[in-house]
Order: structure tokens, then C-alpha cells, then sequence
């Protein structure tokens, strides 16, 4: 993936201690967030599509959670076929223009690639995928229909990328879906986490207004499960319950200076900064530190120095291959400018009301788990992000759990009867976007064959 | 350094690379930007008579094209020169005059009648050009009118125009056949009989390349309308090498000089020509689509291979291949072969398993972890596999040592050579007595 050169921009001014808005000219933000790997364009897809060998029971599609046929759609662009393409791949996931994007495709079916295996550099799926799916959504009106009316309702808990793909599939069916989601707009992750510069422009909402496209689908926003509404409402109201709320809950830091301020978890940043109109009005620390190792660590550290922040680590308690981001994205952040220190973790955060620094110890990771090396540093911070997983919150009781997820069989078959889960909120599965539509439209499969 | 020097017919040229007749050679700005560039020589573009003819207003090509729009088939409906005879004499002259070391030969179309020959042979001469070529292939626009490949269509037409070129000039006489034919041994046959010097082949194949699926016309496209033009470029030089073939080992015209065309873009394809019997090779796609500079690849290419095979000129192996074309039923039916997978090359495409699969005699397992591997007992040796895989020299077809049993057959491998007209299931077989 080409990415952009990004710029630091040329500072007016001294920075800025604590955490402090435009650290960079709007200019420089504007173009740190602009588009990581723009669209192909027409000739570009066509050198691209010409280098898949079109596999035999491809290792890709193997690869990929929603299965999508990519040597088919591949071949679909190459004989110029860009719509062709685009409708073999959303037949399988709804959400294949976001997972374009998002998709850590070198984790997935561009490691599978047969042409990584020989030459080190497999054809670039994702960028072909987000080509094809870009030509479909440029057009006006949806390219699915919906069956005959069954007369069935489903109720769908979430509006992110599992329950989205679990209601298009049940509506393309020929179900009522209605959605309830628990923020101020609907999209789930796809609208409030992942990097900026991964979907600019609204592609979010602009994907989400697509997909309703194929109508029969309702949506309801701030209502919350448990909150605002119980789910054995939603079992008496409705012939089925899909459960995709993703994880509402952050793990708190457990450490003394905890109550700082400064402190805050990765994932509200990162939301509000996707949900920020003017980024240059968006504050941030001029030394940030981000605590975890996965992809949220990633995203907050990479737009703090996009941001303008001077100095940005994330510092992980394990060794360095054993973070969750993939390799790809922590090389992303590592160009950025962001330093990873890994084997540490958090003591205390120091400071006088405001943190300005987070002591470390060092930590030898041994078949018993972290041990103390007695080592201990200390890392300057007025800004300290926590990236280090989100948690369920509060259940009905009634589901089954394990370990801190929603305990499923099969398709996503919850303990209580008549209620599927899917996405983040149940166990099994990686925590993608990608997954999370697999077992979103899988669901919905399952939900059809109980109900007809 | 290997000697590249080319005598054809007494016509001489640094390197056997000459340009053929066709739009890189219609005019004397090109043709002395050609010899700079280190071309051997040229055919002229073909000469006819005034009122010279004139070309369509609007698209003259169509192609066809591989992987990154790569060029490999390019389709022409462009006429002779649309130029007086005179302005072309001209230049001729100005040209060969300056570079007296190159090839210049001069390809002719002029109607059948042997008052339009006589009257234009004196003229050529004149400029002091080494030889002429007899545009007997052109299969598009001028066959309407009787000329090109409609002579070239006709054994009898070419010997007699053949003969009287002969009987007119004292230049080396060429004749280009048209490969639209049903075998190119009758007019080659012809040119000789008729007297001609050497022949030269193939002119280009009749062709639509493509029609567009908007308008429903042939591309290229002339106000909606589309003619069949004539096919070039690499795509054709399979068919030119089997013709060149035909010709050298045919009984009657064995012997006789040949200069290849066809599709030839580089060292490689001019080395295969000549192999077959050529002793000059004439390009005009590769030239069309790269530029005259191609030469220069192809002349260093062709040396360092001829110095690596310890070839020290043209003559060196010119012809070796002729001996090794035979008919089908002479081929060894002893010779037992078997596909082989090199496990450490295999980048686990699956592709020859679902050729062999799906098209072919099952004789690929795809085994856990996409392992590929003949099945020795099913294996027929078709190398298609070898075709389809993306990676050079991971399947190669191996020989089976006599005396082991091809687990396919049940039958030992025999030492010694057999073929189809003594094999028991062939009605017509020869006693073996």
C-alpha cells in the first residue's frame, strides 16, 4: 500500500506544552488526513488485475472471513467489468467497500497470495476490491433486491459492521429489520474507531446510506440494550434478536496517579476525532504516550502526530511480535514518526493535577507470565492514551458467556433461544470489521432458516 | 565477437536484420533514421504506379494486447505508397547513394500484365537498389484489384510474374507470399519455377481484430465501417515459422533463399528464423511499437548468444533446426516423458491441477498444504501443465530412461525408435519384414 507523504508541517510558533489545539497548519492536517491509498485509477487496477494468476481454490478466498471470490472479481476488473466485480464481492460482504480500507489485507489474503509466496509482493486485493466496490457506489441506486415480504420482524442490537450485515442479509431476504443503536449515529466502529485517513470523505455514512438501500430496514438511535430497551422486550416484540453491540466498555489502567488529567481512553480520542468537523481544532498533547499493543494503540498514536504531537510512543508490555497490530500497520506508525517501546509497563502516572509523566518498569516476559526486572524509566507525557481492551459491560443475565463475550454456537446462536450474536461482543472470531460481517450475514442465514 | 555480416542473394548487410516492406520504410526521412539506428536494410515500401493510391482518411490500425496493454498483435489496412513513383525513386537513389553498406531493396505491386513489370523494373534499378521484392501478400485493399495476395493466391500468376521480373532486370528477384493460402509450399514452388531468387514470408494474415460492441463495427473503424486488414506482430510468428519451415524442407524448393517475417521483436525470434533456414530476418511491428532502436538489442542479443554457442557467423547455424522438422507420424512413439513438479519453484497456484483436472488426464493430485504432484500413472506428457504454470522451469517434462516401465502403460520404455507407420493400430502400417 502506497501511502502519501505525510507532513509535519512548518510549526508558526514555540509548541505548545499540555494539550493544545492546532499544533499544525490546517493545511498540513488537512493533508496528514487526507485519503492513506487513494483509488487506483482505471489503468492502474488493470496492471494490478493483470498480475493474479487466478488460482486454483485460490489461498485468498481461504483467507478472507467473508469468502469473497477475489480471483473471480479480480478477473471481473480485467476484462473491464469493474460493476461485475463489485457485485461478486458485496454478494458476500455487504461491507466490502469499508473492508477495502480497513482490512488488514497483509495479515489476510494478501498474505495467502500466491505472488507474496513467490516474489514477496501479492496482487494488491484490497486496493482492486476498494476499485470495484468505489465504481459500484458511484452509481445511483442499490444493486440488490429484496425477496418477497415474509412477514417476519427481526430486531438487530447495534448499527456497526456486524448487525449492518446481519439486517441487509435479512432484509435482502425479505424480513423486517429494525435497529437499535446505542450512539447519536448509526456505522458502529466503521463511523466512531478506525483511522481517519483510512475512510475520508464520509465514506462511512455514505457506505451506511447505501446499504439501506435495499430497504426494509429501520434504524433508532441512542437506544442502548439494557438502557432504553431489555431484550426479552425485543424476544416478545420481534420473531428474532441479533445481538451486535459491539464492546461499549474500555479496561481501565489500574495504576496509582490514575485520576490525572490527561489521561483518557484511546478509543474516545479516536472517536472524536472522526467525529471532529475542524481537526485543527481538535487538541492534543505536545509528548503523547499510547499504552497497547493492538490496532487502537496504533490508530490513536499515528493521528496524535498527525495531529501536530511532538512525541508520540506507544509502549507495549510484551515483545514487539506479539502485538496485535500487524507488522504492516506498526511499520505505518513507525514511519509516522511514532516510537514503540515494548517489554515495559505503566507504574504510575506523575504529575501536578495534570500528568506529565508516566513511570515504566521493565518488565522479562517468562512461561509464568511478566516479571519485574526491577528496571524501572520514566517517559515526559501530558497526553497518555489506554489501548488496552474493551470489555462487554453489563448483560442480561440470561446469556451465556465466556470470557467476557457472549457465548455462541454455529452461526452465532446465543444460549437464549430465538437471540443471535455476532461482531465484537461475541466470543471467538478476531476482532475485525471483516469478521464481524461474517458473522453478521451468517447469522442473518441462520436467523432465515429458523424463521421460514 | 560473432561475425553478424549477411550476404542474401549477393546483397550485403552489416547484420541480417533488414525492416520490411511496410510504413517504417515508406519514406527516405525514416529509412536513413533507420540505418542510423543500425538496421541492416530495408525493403522499400511498395512501389506502384501513378496515380499512386490513396489511404483511408481515419484509423488504419487495430490490435490486440497482452498484460500492460502489451502489444501482440497489430492489424493494418494502409495500401502501398501513397506517393508518386518519382518522389520514392528519388529518395531511393538519395539514400542508397549515402549508405552504400545497407540492404536496399525495393518491394514492387503493380498490375498483372507484364507492360506494367517490364516498365517499372528499369526505373528501380536506376537508383542503384540491390534487388526487388514482389509484393505478392498484401491481403487487404489492393487483392480487390487484382495485386497482392490475389497473385500471391495463385501459383500460376506468381511463376509467371516471377519470370517475367527475371527476364527484365538483372536484380535479385524476391517474392513475398501471402500466408492466406492452404499451403505455402505451392506458390513457394511457383516463385521458384518462375525463376525468382529467394522468397520472403509471411506478409501479414487476414484479420478483424476486434468489433466494437457500442457501434457493431469491425475495429478499425472507418465511419462504422470496418474492412479485414493484415495481422502482424508477435501473435503470428508461430505461423511464419511454420511456413519458413515448410518451405526449407520441402523436396522441391529446399535450397532455396528465404528471408523471415513474422512477428520477429527479438534476438531470439531472428535466431529461430535463421535456425530454420533464413539468411535474413525482416521486422516491422517490433520497430512500429518500440522504435527503430529495438535493432540494437536484437543485433547485441543475436552476437552474444552466437559467441555463447560458439557460433562464429550466420552460416554457422543457419539452417540447423530444418533437419529436426518432420512429419507427425515420424515422431518417436518410444519416447516416454513425464511432467515433474520442482517443489521448491511451486508457489501453490493450482493451476496446472485445475488444467489437468478440468481439461486434461487427471494425472495432478493436489495433496494437503496445495501440494502438486504428477500421478506417473495417469501423466500422458501433454505439457500443458509446463504451459499454464506462471513460474519458468518449475514443471518440466522429463524423459524416461529405457528399460523402466511407464507405470501408465504397464510397458517398458524401448531404446529404440518407433513410429506411427509400423505402429499395430495404424490400418495402413508396413509390414515390418
Amino acid at each position: 500500500m502506497s501511502s502519501q507523504p505525510r507532513s509535519s508541517g512548518s510549526r508558526t510558533a514555540a509548541p505548545a506544552a499540555g494539550i493544545a489545539a492546532g499544533r499544525l497548519p490546517p493545511e498540513a492536517i488537512a493533508a496528514n488526513f487526507a485519503d492513506i491509498a487513494p483509488r487506483l485509477t482505471p489503468h492502474e487496477a488493470m496492471v494490478a488485475a493483470d498480475r493474479c494468476y487466478f488460482c486454483h481454490d485460490a489461498p485468498c478466498i481461504t483467507a478472507c472471513p467473508t469468502s469473497i471470490d477475489i480471483p473471480l472479481f479480480i478477473r471481473e476488473i480485467a476484462t473491464e467489468q469493474p460493476l461485475a466485480a463489485a457485485r461478486t464481492i458485496l454478494s458476500q460482504n455487504i461491507l466490502g467497500g469499508m473492508c477495502a480500507r480497513v482490512c488488514p489485507t497483509e495479515t489476510l489474503c494478501e498474505e495467502a497470495c500466491v505472488r507474496e509466496a513467490a516474489e514477496g509482493k501479492p496482487v494488491e486485493i484490497g486496493r482492486l476490491q476498494r476499485f470495484a466496490t468505489d465504481a459500484m457506489m458511484a452509481r445511483p441506486g442499490h444493486p440488490f433486491s429484496r425477496a418477497a415480504a415474509t412477514g417476519k420482524r427481526v430486531a438487530v442490537v447495534g448499527a456497526g459492521p456486524a448487525g449492518l450485515a446481519c439486517a441487509h442479509r435479512l432484509a435482502m431476504l425479505g424480513h423486517e429489520v429494525a435497529v437499535f443503536d446505542a450512539r447519536p449515529r448509526p456505522g458502529g466502529l466503521n463511523e466512531f474507531g478506525i483511522a481517519a485517513y483510512k475512510a475520508p470523505e464520509g465514506f462511512a455514512q455514505a457506505e451506511l446510506d447505501w446499504l439501506l438501500g435495499i430497504g426494509g430496514i429501520t434504524i433508532r438511535q441512542g437506544v442502548a440494550l439494557g438502557r432504553d430497551v431489555k431484550l426479552a422486550a425485543l424476544r416478545k416484540s420481534y420473531d428474532a434478536v441479533f445481538l451486535g453491540m459491539g464492546l461499549g466498555g474500555v479496561n481501565a489502567l489500574e495504576v496509582r496517579g490514575r485520576k490525572k488529567a490527561g489521561l483518557r481512553a484511546a478509543v474516545d480520542f479516536i472517536a472524536e476525532l472522526r467525529q471532529a468537523e475542524d481537526l485543527s481544532a481538535l487538541p492534543v498533547g505536545r509528548r503523547v504516550v499510547v499504552i497497547g499493543g493492538g490496532m487502537t494503540a496504533i490508530d490513536a498514536a499515528v493521528q496524535s502526530k498527525y495531529l501536530g504531537a511532538e512525541e508520540v510512543t506507544i509502549v507495549y508490555r510484551r515483545a514487539q511480535a506479539r502485538m496485535s497490530a500487524s507488522r504492516h500497520e506498526q511499520e505505518h506508525a513507525t514511519d509516522a514518526g511514532v516510537r514503540i517501546l515494548c517489554n515495559a509497563v505503566p507504574l504510575r502516572l506523575k504529575g501536578n493535577g495534570a500528568v506529565s509523566a508516566v513511570e515504566f518498569a521493565r518488565v522479562i516476559e517468562t512461561p509464568d507470565g511478566l516479571m519485574d526486572s526491577g528496571e524501572t524509566f520514566t517517559l515526559a507525557a501530558d497526553q497518555v492514551f489506554t489501548a488496552i481492551g474493551q470489555s462487554l459491560g453489563k448483560l442480561p443475565k440470561t446469556l451465556a458467556t465466556e470470557r467476557g463475550k457472549i457465548r455462541v454456537e454455529g452461526p452465532g446462536r446465543t444460549s437464549v433461544p430465538g437471540v443471535w450474536a455476532g461482531g465484537d461482543c461475541a466470543a471467538g472470531g478476531d476482532d475485525l470489521t471483516v469478521t464481524a460481517v461474517a458473522e453478521g450475514r451468517d447469522a442473518a442465514m441462520d436467523i432465515h432458516r429458523a424463521l421460514c | 565477437m560473432a561475425d553478424l555480416r549477411s550476404d542474401f542473394l549477393g546483397i550485403k548487410s552489416p547484420n541480417p536484420f533488414w525492416l520490411a516492406s511496410a510504413p517504417p520504410t515508406d519514406k527516405e526521412y525514416n529509412v536513413r533514421r533507420a540505418f542510423e539506428a543500425g538496421w541492416g536494410g530495408v525493403v522499400w515500401k511498395t512501389l506502384g504506379l501513378d496515380p499512386h493510391i490513396v489511404n483511408v482518411n481515419g484509423p488504419r490500425y487495430g490490435a490486440i494486447w497482452g498484460a500492460d496493454r502489451r502489444l501482440l498483435g497489430l492489424n493494418n489496412i494502409e495500401l502501398i505508397t501513397d506517393r508518386p513513383l518519382e518522389v520514392n525513386l528519388r529518395e531511393i537513389r538519395a539514400v542508397k547513394r549515402d549508405w552504400p553498406d545497407r540492404a536496399m531493396v525495393v518491394s514492387l505491386m503493380v498490375p498483372c500484365d507484364e507492360e506494367s513489370w517490364r516498365g517499372i523494373l528499369p526505373l528501380v534499378e536506376e537508383t542503384g537498389a540491390d534487388g526487388v521484392e514482389l509484393n505478392f501478400g498484401c491481403p487487404h485493399g489492393m487483392s480487390e484489384r487484382g495485386m497482392g495476395s490475389a497473385v500471391g493466391q495463385v501459383p500460376e500468376y506468381i511463376e509467371m510474374v516471377a519470370r517475367w521480373c527475371k527476364a527484365h532486370t538483372r536484380m535479385p528477384v524476391i517474392v513475398k507470399l501471402t500466408p492466406n493460402i492452404t499451403d505455402i509450399r505451392f506458390p513457394a514452388r511457383a516463385a521458384k519455377a518462375g525463376g525468382a531468387d529467394a522468397v520472403s514470408l509471411i506478409n501479414t494474415v487476414s484479420s478483424i481484430t476486434s468489433v466494437n460492441l457500442d457501434t457493431f463495427s469491425p475495429e478499425p473503424s472507418i465511419d462504422g465501417k470496418g474492412s479485414h486488414g493484415g495481422y502482424c506482430g508477435p501473435a503470428v510468428k508461430p505461423i511464419a515459422l511454420n511456413m519458413v519451415a515448410e518451405i526449407a524442407r520441402d523436396a522441391e524448393t529446399r535450397g532455396l533463399p528465404i528471408s523471415g517475417i513474422g512477428g520477429i521483436t527479438t534476438w531470439r525470434d531472428a535466431a529461430e528464423f535463421i535456425a530454420l533456414g533464413c539468411g535474413t530476418v525482416q521486422v516491422c511491428t517490433a520497430a512500429m511499437t518500440y522504435g527503430f532502436k529495438v535493432v540494437q538489442e536484437m543485433a547485441a542479443g543475436l552476437a552474444q548468444w552466437m559467441d555463447d554457442a560458439g557460433h562464429a557467423d550466420l552460416a554457422a547455424f543457419r539452417g540447423r533446426a530444418v533437419p529436426n522438422v518432420t512429419d507427425w507420424q515420424y515422431l518417436n512413439l518410444n519416447y516416454v516423458a513425464k511432467a515433474k513438479i520442482d517443489q521448491d519453484l511451486c508457489i501453490k497456484c493450482g493451476r496446472c491441477f485445475a488444467a489437468c483436472e478440468d481439461t486434461s488426464h487427471q494425472a495432478i493430485a493436489m495433496k494437503e498444504g496445495r501440494v502438486f504432484e504428477v500421478k506417473d500413472e495417469e501423466c500422458v506428457a501433454c505439457n500443458l501443465c509446463v504451459n499454464v504454470c506462471p513460474v519458468e522451469g518449475c514443471i518440466s517434462m522429463e524423459a524416461m530412461a529405457p528399460g523402466t516401465t511407464d507405470p501408465r502403460t504397464g510397458r517398458e520404455v524401448s531404446p529404440g525408435y518407433a513410429n506411427w507407420t509400423t505402429h499395430p493400430n495404424n490400418p495402413m502400417a508396413r509390414a515390418a519384414e
